[in-house]
């Protein structure tokens, strides 16, 4: 038990980006709402950024930038640096990150602009609505619309 | 000073530059002009890199002059190479059909842009294929994605939003699964490079991580290539896209992302560990077999054109990718011969559509009835594009069914080819109904007259549907081409 307990708090890094991840998914599966999406899209991608940084730590290291220049001249010289490559590729990665946020949120803009909601449910319906009528529109008038004298 | 031995960076380069420009050109005649010139430019560097590596054999190019573990390198081999050239020919083809396509179908203020975003996209799909670093791959894909969300989102009506939404939802999903996939690699082996990864992961294929790497990047990869069942963006992206937009993706996009399955899964993970390990290529059988089915099934259906090319487009991603998973030689290149025939023969489908939207203002089937009367050249390629996708003789559908059948035989797996049949015989209805309305039925009444599209989209046109009887008569450079990267593969994994 106790064993277990150790794993799980060794690996605390590991549990939160789990828990961030699944957090991130759930709410761009089950959220109707197309901004609370991006931000469900955008927890996740966060997720993904810890994962990354925390690889990359070492335990008790510092920056990877030049200590001293006295330290650094000593024969015996050891400074422990943690990995930089990580951080850096996560640099990329919220770039990508922040242009995918912006060009969703634009979509959404002109998706309620156009539709007048940014509600999921609400947006099928009006495709449906729309999708009826064009299949009535290609079928023409029934009989009993030219009975009436409706043509259209 | 001489280009040549830097044409593996221009390749990218060119296109990334030029964007900016095109921003600056403006007028729409300007930026078209450009563009194309681009594209054709860039169909001559990949001819160039294709000859390269056919007499020199494969080559890395070092970004920056950085060498290859620590730096990003570039990577021609053979397959490369041949995707290359497919994606830069079908950019050329299909930009010498925009001009007037695009100026019917996308305001005059956004034209510019929308070239701006091909630009890019083009970009974002070269550097995919070319680069030799799990991470710039990612970049690649997300510079590629991003644009092509833009160009969808340019499509008439408001669908066109809400189809490039979800794109983008999904597609960021499975490039941040592919993220992952990459983070865990990283984490096993300290390198990114592709040809480091292959030679450190061997010695960690007992670890756990490496299983849920490759289950990642499986699925993240199979995401953006719209693998039944990850294929729900799809149908939407296609039909409500600009007609030359559904055009370049359906031909390029989603054969990039088979480009890099195959790559991460030959090159970085090894076939050995593939069959050895977790049951991946049983697992793509099963979901390219559904694929097979239900796109052909769901196509039959429908009754926007468009809409119908897109879900035969899931069908015809099932046959690759069945290729791919019979891991053989033969498989291989038969899977790779069909990405070259499906890139041709959709590109030709679609762009007909777009001739036909350019005059009728819509493809649907109801409004299309009796058309190819008035319209009979634009209909004509539409059935050479059509038979291909069937897989009728002397067309070069026939050709990569063919090779998949004999693939499936050579495996041992006879009930492959059946289902092959099968499958195809389903693309006879959903071809055939076209067939019956536009040269059988009258036009319905009141229905404008139109006339015949204009030669600047009938010439490309014809061109992409004289390629797809070409190709099937004469399989030398296509097929050549395909065993040739499917062997070279292979041989590099030391499995031949």
């Amino acid at each position: 038990m106790d064993n277990l307990l150790q794993i799980i708090i060794d690996h605390y890094n590991y549990w939160i980006v789990i828990i961030l991840m699944m957090i991130g998914f759930y709410v761009v599966i089950a959220r109707g709402n197309l901004v609370k999406k991006l931000v469900g899209l955008n927890i996740f991608q966060t997720s993904v950024f810890l994962l990354y940084i925390s690889v990359g730590n070492v335990m008790g290291g510092t920056a990877p930038i030049l200590v001293s220049e006295a330290a650094e001249a000593r024969p015996d010289a050891q400074v422990l640096y943690t990995n930089p490559l990580t951080s850096v590729l996560i640099l990329t990665a919220i770039v990508v990150g922040v242009a995918t946020t912006s060009l969703g949120l634009a979509l959404v803009v002109r998706i309620k602009e156009s539709y007048g909601t940014m509600e999921e449910d609400e947006i099928i319906d009006m495709d449906q609505a729309e999708d009826k009528a064009e299949r009535d529109r290609l079928r023409g008038p029934t009989p009993e619309e030219i009975a009436e004298g409706h043509p259209s | 000073m001489t280009l040549l031995p830097h044409l593996a960076a221009l390749q990218v380069v060119i296109p990334l530059l030029a964007a900016p420009i095109c921003i600056m050109l403006r007028r729409p005649g300007l930026a078209w002009g450009f563009a194309t010139l681009v594209s054709l430019t860039d169909f001559v560097i990949s001819l160039g890199l294709l000859w390269q590596v056919q007499t020199d054999g494969p080559f890395s190019y070092a970004i920056g002059n950085w060498a290859a573990p620590w730096g990003i390198e570039y990577r021609v081999d053979a397959l490369a190479a041949y995707m290359l050239v497919i994606i830069s020919a079908m950019g050329a083809a299909v930009m010498l059909f925009a001009r007037r396509s695009i100026e019917a179908e996308i305001e005059h203020a956004r034209i510019y842009l929308f070239y701006t975003c091909y630009l890019l996209c083009l970009t974002g799909l070269l550097g995919m294929v070319i680069t030799g670093d799990a991470f710039n791959l990612f970049v690649f894909l997300e510079i590629s994605a991003l644009s092509s969300y833009a160009m969808i989102a340019l499509g008439r009506g408001r669908r066109a939003l809400t189809a490039a939404y979800h794109y983008l939802i999904l597609g960021t999903v499975g490039a941040t699964f592919y993220v992952i996939g990459v983070g865990l690699v990283y984490s096993l082996t300290g390198t990114l490079n592709m040809a480091d990864l292959s030679r450190l992961l061997p010695q960690a294929a007992g670890y756990r991580t490496l299983e849920v790497a490759l289950a990642f990047i499986t699925v993240g990869v199979a995401l953006k290539l719209a693998l039944f069942p990850l294929h729900k963006w799809l149908p939407d992206a296609y039909s409500y896209a600009p007609s030359v937009v559904s055009a370049f993706l359906a031909s390029t996009a989603t054969k990039v992302a088979l480009y890099v399955l195959i790559r991460l899964f030959f090159t970085v993970f090894g076939a050995s560990y593939l069959t050895e390990g977790i049951p991946v290529a049983e697992v793509l059988l099963v979901t390219a077999i559904a694929a097979m089915f239900s796109g052909s099934a769901v196509a039959i259906w429908q009754a926007d054109l468009k809409r119908s090319l897109a879900y035969s487009s899931v069908a015809q991603i099932g046959y690759m990718v069945l290729g791919v998973a019979l891991i053989s030689a033969a498989g291989m290149a038969a899977g790779l011969l069909h990405l070259f025939n499906h890139a041709l023969m959709k590109a030709c489908l679609f762009l007909a559509l777009g001739a036909v939207f350019y005059r009728l203002k819509s493809v649907n089937i109801r409004d299309m009835e009796g058309i190819a009367r008035q319209m009979p050249l634009t209909m004509g390629a539409f059935v050479v594009g059509g038979l291909s996708l069937i897989g009728v003789p002397l067309t070069a559908g026939f050709i990569s069914k063919w090779y998949l059948m004999l693939a499936s035989f050579q495996d041992g797996r006879w009930w492959l080819a059946v289902l092959i049949v099968l499958s195809s015989l389903l693309a006879v209805v959903y071809v055939w109904r076209v067939v019956e309305a536009a040269y059988l039925r009258p036009r319905p009444h009141g229905a404008p007259a139109v006339r015949e599209a204009p030669m600047s989209l009938l010439a490309p046109l014809w061109g992409l549907a004289l390629a797809n009887i070409w190709f099937g008569l004469d399989t030398s450079y296509s097929y050549g081409a395909a065993q040739w990267a499917a062997e070279a593969l292979f041989r590099a994994g030391g499995l031949l």
